[in-house]
């Protein structure tokens, strides 16, 4: 580490600055508000404001809707995850296979990435659009009839498909990344010791590959439970009948829309308490290199 | 154990570009032979065709008397040592011993006696239970070969295995690994670029250039009587000193020669020689030195004791039949 020595107090302040007011400003601030705010309850007019301890929280797990949100967001990770990342892992191993025009692929495939989530959510949502998108049309000429506006099923399945298309360029960029790290020789002294490609890889390849899974894991979770929000509100809005309300969808939906500013904000805190759990995870593992 | 016969074995890849071409070697059954040349020059290429890790474009690869063109490389009975050792980083040195046997349905009390085995010739008992990257680069390099002894195959490859060892430890394995091969009496074909390996490991030598074979022969056949100039300069430490014979019309068949060569070691100081040197560098080496100079235009090098007189001119004899004489144009051997 480079240290350097100013000889003015306050300039090292000053260039600390424009980064420290963001942080609080955008990031600290805001925190201290929701955590403040959970522990109060505004009447309907908002003219009194009442501290109430733990209530907030405490109704939140008395909440069938709140439970309901929590199962669904278990299930909407746990779905955006294995797709995104079992799809990218697959192409990762396609492309690393190729001797020509992998760049090509890899370009092409990593394009969805620079796609903001709400026009991803607008894209998906045309595409799946029981009306006029192409797939309701091609699933109807297979018998079934799509309609995510009134199915609960298929509108976890649009919203996991949306999800999980944003995230799969990510993946395959480290998966691939973690593949070529791989000397080849390794393979090569596995099929010379008798090991079939797909012993091969389940050996040899995706054991030298667990660092990387274990990466994508925690940031894909918390993708899925946190970035997820443009997605949800541009094909589904939580519905229908909540079985697409992720918590973090909630907090927005409860809050700024239902207008209960307290529980939202004890929602917002109980996600935040879900990051910092992640992100201790995230430390202490992936930072240490799991693996081998 | 096996014989290996390569066939007007050919190399050419996928852009038409020819990595090797037109090799033909019979490898008896137990012996050592060792491919040398200068990087790019198609060895490893070589190598890894007759292990089945590169398609083979021209000609045959024979272990054994079955022709093993199409055979995958897990079932053609060979073992490799790869430069980088290749070792399994995330499974313990049994693991890595054991891996080649589990596929092949070994039972476990044989894997464990073959692991026993291996592990007492090569003296890595005390690590059996430690990952690769606990242990030092020339215990990996004994792990690398206890993987391929367990297996007990026709024939082991290896590609440069001591390459990435520092010099002492390097010259340490070299020994190790000819003494084991002595005592396995397994066919083996050895790829380096150290002239120094090929000649003291080999039974025979093939010195490659630019994907064709320049000479087969024992390390002593090839040292004494290099079939060409590109032999001539290639093995032997230092270099073969290779003369424009224009520049030295006075020795013997340089008339109708290209290139005189004369090893340093064949050149000495005395007061009537008839080569002159002019002395432009001295390298001491201890009981040795390197001395470089000129004749005429002409590069040269001598060696000498290091207590021997030396100035700034000196002249030269050179031992009868210790020239070598090289075509000029095709830089084959003439005589």
């Amino acid at each position: 580490m480079k240290r350097t020595i100013f000889s003015n107090q306050l300039l090292p302040w000053l260039l600390l600055a424009p980064q420290l007011i963001i942080t609080f400003v955008f990031f600290l601030w805001p925190a201290g508000q929701a955590v403040r705010q959970s522990f109060l309850r505004e009447d309907a007019f908002g003219t009194r404001t009442s501290f109430v301890g733990l209530e907030n929280f405490a109704r939140l797990w008395s909440s069938p809707e709140y439970l309901n949100s929590l199962q669904v967001t278990a299930v909407f990770a746990i779905s955006v995850t294995v797709l995104s990342m079992g799809l990218s892992l697959l192409l990762a191993i396609a492309v690393d296979r190729m001797i020509r025009s992998t760049r090509v692929y890899t370009t092409l495939l990593v394009w969805p990435y620079a796609v903001a989530p709400a026009v991803a959510g607008i894209l998906w949502w045309f595409i799946f659009n029981p009306t006029i998108g192409i797939m309701p049309y091609l699933l109807g000429g297979l018998g079934y009839d799509w309609n995510h506006i009134s199915d609960k099923g298929d509108a976890m399945t649009l919203v996991v498909i949306a999800s999980a298309w944003k995230q799969i360029s990510y993946n395959f960029l480290f998966f691939l990344a973690g593949l070529q790290a791989i000397p080849a020789s390794l393979r090569e002294a596995a099929a010379i010791d008798g090991a079939g490609p797909v012993r091969r890889f389940f050996d040899i390849t995706f054991p030298l590959l667990s660092p990387t899974t274990f990466f994508l894991l925690v940031v894909n979770i918390v993708y899925a439970m946190f970035d997820t929000f443009g997605v949800i509100d541009a094909t589904t809005e939580g519905g229908p009948a909540q079985a697409t309300n992720i918590m973090v969808y909630k907090v927005y939906f409860d809050g700024f829309v239902g207008q209960n500013l307290g529980s939202s904000a004890a929602q917002s805190v109980v996600l935040m308490g879900l990051v910092l759990v992640l992100t201790v995870i995230q430390f202490r593992y992936v930072e240490k290199k799991v693996a081998y | 154990m096996a014989s290996i016969t390569l066939n007007n074995l050919g190399k050419v890849y996928a852009g038409g570009a020819r990595a090797v071409g037109g090799v033909n070697i019979d490898i008896a059954d137990g012996e050592f032979l060792v491919l040398v040349g200068p990087s790019g020059c198609g060895k490893s290429t070589l190598l890894r065709m007759v292990a089945g890790l590169e398609s083979i474009s021209e000609g045959e690869v024979r272990i054994g008397d079955r022709v093993v063109n199409d055979v995958e490389p897990a079932d053609r009975d060979i073992a490799m040592v790869f430069q980088n050792y290749a070792l399994y980083p995330h499974m313990s040195v049994r693991q890595n011993l054991a891996y080649g046997l589990k596929n092949r349905g070994t039972p476990k009390a044989e894997i464990e006696r073959r692991v026993g085995i291996a592990s007492d010739i090569l003296q890595i008992g005390p690590f059996l239970d430690r990952k690769p990257r606990a242990l030092s680069g020339g215990q990996r390099q004994r792990v690398a070969m206890g993987r391929a002894i367990v297996r007990e195959p026709a024939a082991f490859l290896f590609d440069e295995p001591l390459s990435n060892l520092d010099a002492k430890l390097r010259v340490a394995m070299r020994l190790e690994i000819k003494e084991l091969q002595k005592r396995l009496r397994t066919t083996s074909i050895y790829v380096t670029h150290d002239q120094l390996e090929a000649m003291t490991l080999a039974d025979r030598l093939v010195v490659l250039n630019g994907g064709r074979i320049e000479q087969i022969g024992t390390p002593l056949e090839v040292y004494r009587r290099p079939a060409s100039a590109f032999v001539a300069s290639f093995i032997g430490s230092p270099a073969m000193n290779l003369i424009d014979s224009a520049a030295v019309p006075h020795l013997a068949g340089s008339a109708h020669a290209g290139q005189i060569g004369i090893r340093p070691e064949d050149l000495t100081v005395t007061p009537d020689g008839p080569i002159q040197m002019r002395v432009l560098a001295v390298e001491e080496l201890g009981a040795q030195r390197l001395v470089h100079g000129k004749t005429g235009d002409q590069r040269i090098t001598i060696t000498m004791a290091s207590d021997a007189d030396l100035s700034d001119d000196l002249r030269l004899s050179y031992r009868p039949n210790a020239l070598h004489l090289f075509h000029r144009d095709t830089g084959k051997r003439l005589d």
